[in-house]
């Protein structure tokens, strides 16, 4: 398959994937000129395999959003074949927030997962070995959680 | 310093040894402050200015300061940079590694109170005076590689008017925490310069 006259990257990569997934392809959006994939946890691992298995071969970064019930996990996958990044993104529960490591997948989001469990409590199952890389081992709590609270936080004062 | 250290107290005790001693004071004093080569804990942008500092337009050599990498070499600390509750033990063993007598200079504002990181932050250290003894500060965000060198001279001033005579010596009480494990069975005290007590046998010398 190769990309039509006029087509941008982002045309050719949406069409590929309709073309190879036809199920991923409601999922797909483009927002901001860029790339989003939005799927249900269930089918994260699976839908990272597939697009590795189109082209995104590189694994770009982690990171999540804490929307108070939910937490949001945006991962960045590139590539070179299309010349374009993705965004792949899935929701988790606060109360149940755990989701499937892509360390199988690539190798390189072994740190990132530790700095997403490290800052915002969330598991990702399978992983290697999961455990605080940014805090001190006996760190307690998620910093970056909305809800977090610490004796050590002096709050700014409104005239500041 | 140990034969200086006994020789002042010898010449305290006989008639008009106080003009001698004084003399001894004097250069003793003048010596210890030309040549201050500095630790550079660089840990943010200041560490760019520290640089800057160390290089030709700024030249710090000529005032006898330039960067050493091992801790065990050099005569003041400069930390340049924020620190964060996870650095903090590194930097205090830093410190515990350098030789007396030995200074601190905490430059910018990160490394003064925590800076901009002082309210609504979990991680940062609110200034390095928290967990070791700092001797000259300097504002700033960054401060220039002037002011810098501004605090190296201010710094030798404060070294020129201390004494190497016992009970004219400048003597400070530590009552800061540092890292749990490297307190262990160590009495937290800054020795006035001169004095040279054996470590405890537990010290933090030992434990590294």
């Amino acid at each position: 398959m190769t990309p039509h006259d006029g087509e941008t990257n982002l045309e050719f990569l949406q069409r590929k994937l309709c073309a190879v997934y036809p199920d991923l392809c409601p999922l797909f959006s483009i927002e901001f000129a860029d790339a989003v994939l939005m799927v249900p946890r269930s089918v994260l691992h699976r839908a990272a395999a597939d697009l590795k298995e189109i082209g995104f071969e590189r694994f770009g970064f982690v990171t999540a959003v804490d929307n108070g019930d939910d937490f949001e996990l945006v991962y960045r996958l590139q590539s070179g074949e299309f010349g374009v990044g993705i965004f792949l993104k899935t929701e988790v529960p606060r109360c149940e927030a755990v989701i499937e490591t892509l360390t199988d997948l690539w190798p390189a989001a072994g740190w990132p997962e530790r700095e997403v469990y490290d800052l915002f409590g969330i598991e990702f199952r399978g992983h290697p070995d999961l455990r605080r890389i940014l805090l001190p081992d006996d760190w307690v709590g998620y910093p970056l959680r909305k809800d977090y609270k610490d004796d050590s936080i002096i709050p700014r004062p409104d005239y500041i | 310093m140990a034969l200086v250290d006994s020789l002042a107290s010898a010449l305290e005790r006989i008639p008009g040894g106080g003009i001698i001693l004084t003399s001894v004071d004097a250069l003793a004093d003048w010596s210890r402050g030309q040549s201050l080569w500095a630790m550079p804990m660089g840990t943010a942008c200041c560490a760019m200015e520290l640089i800057a500092a160390s290089f030709s337009k700024f030249d710090f050599d000529r005032l006898g300061t330039f960067p050493r990498p091992d801790p065990r070499h050099t005569d003041v600390m400069i930390v340049a940079g924020t620190i964060t509750k996870k650095m903090q033990p590194a930097v205090r063993r830093l410190y515990d590694q350098m030789a007396d007598p030995k200074y601190v200079i905490a430059m910018g504002n990160c490394a003064v109170s925590g800076g901009i990181f002082y309210y609504d932050t979990y991680s940062v250290v609110r200034g390095v005076d928290q967990f070791m003894p700092v001797d000259v500060y300097i504002a700033g965000c960054p401060p220039r590689p002037e002011a810098l060198q501004d605090g190296v001279l201010q710094l030798r001033e404060l070294i020129h008017t201390r004494s190497i005579a016992k009970g004219r010596t400048y003597e400070r009480e530590l009552t800061l925490p540092g890292p749990e494990a490297d307190r262990a069975g160590t009495t937290d005290t800054v020795r006035p310069i001169g004095d040279h007590p054996s470590r405890p046998a537990s010290g933090a010398g030992e434990s590294l």
